[in-house]
């Protein structure tokens, strides 16, 4: 197997909130996330930004401009 | 939704939906509630229409191939490991933190920040965001990247990081 660099990593996280992941994918990401914390925090943050834009009251308190 | 006009358009259009709708209503759900569901509906369509008016020039990606290339070494590891971001929840709570994130989202350049407001905050799949848009799924998945690693450098420059 083929180890990830950060860089495929943070894209395959991302990816990874938009589609399935092949079951190669998942395994080499895991692989990935266990030695390195970098992409570990990546990870949390992309997480954290979708409950994040969620968090915004539905579109009813329209941002001013 | 960026364009000022577009999102009163769509506020508009929602009240009107909900005085219409008024009948219908049994007082049973919260009205917040009822009227986010409307709204989130009348927010799509405006951005279809926007969609639609867009000029077909605009369709590709925005933003260099190797926009974020200088955050890695040649070999493709961090040059500088993000760090963690500390009490992420309950900055959730914080209307300043509410106000850094806005700022940031209206940094992204536009399609990617729609592309991405339909997908996490409108909670539509990628397919359907495509078939809207006339973009490939690939074309979608990079925009939805670029806008995540924008947004966390974003965020880690105007409020985690200080």
């Amino acid at each position: 197997m083929r180890l990830l660099s950060c860089k495929e990593t943070a894209r395959l996280l991302s990816q990874g909130l938009d589609r399935d992941l092949a079951f190669g994918e998942r395994f080499a990401l895991r692989v990935h996330l266990a030695i390195c914390d970098g992409c570990r925090n990546v990870s949390a943050q992309f997480r954290f930004l979708r409950r994040a834009v969620q968090s915004f009251s539905g579109g009813v308190d329209l941002p001013e401009q | 939704m960026r364009d000022a006009a577009a999102a009163e358009d769509a506020v508009q259009e929602a009240l009107v939906a909900a005085l219409a709708g008024e009948a219908s209503f049994a007082g049973r759900a919260n009205l917040r509630t009822w009227l986010t569901g409307i709204l989130k509906h009348k927010i799509v369509d405006a951005i279809r229409r926007q969609a639609r008016e867009q000029p077909a020039a605009d369709l590709s990606p925005e933003g260099g191939e190797d926009e974020f290339d200088a955050l890695f070494d040649r070999r493709g590891h961090w040059e500088e490991p993000p760090s963690a971001w500390e009490h992420p929840e309950q900055a959730l709570n914080q209307r300043q933190f509410l106000a850094a994130l806005e700022a940031c989202l209206r940094a992204l350049p536009e399609r990617t920040a729609r592309v991405f407001m339909m997908r996490e905050h409108l909670g539509l799949e990628t397919p359907e965001i495509c078939k809207e848009l006339g973009i490939t799924a690939t074309h979608c998945w990079v925009m939805l990247h670029r806008a995540r690693m924008a947004l966390r450098l974003c965020l880690q420059e105007n409020w985690f990081g200080k």
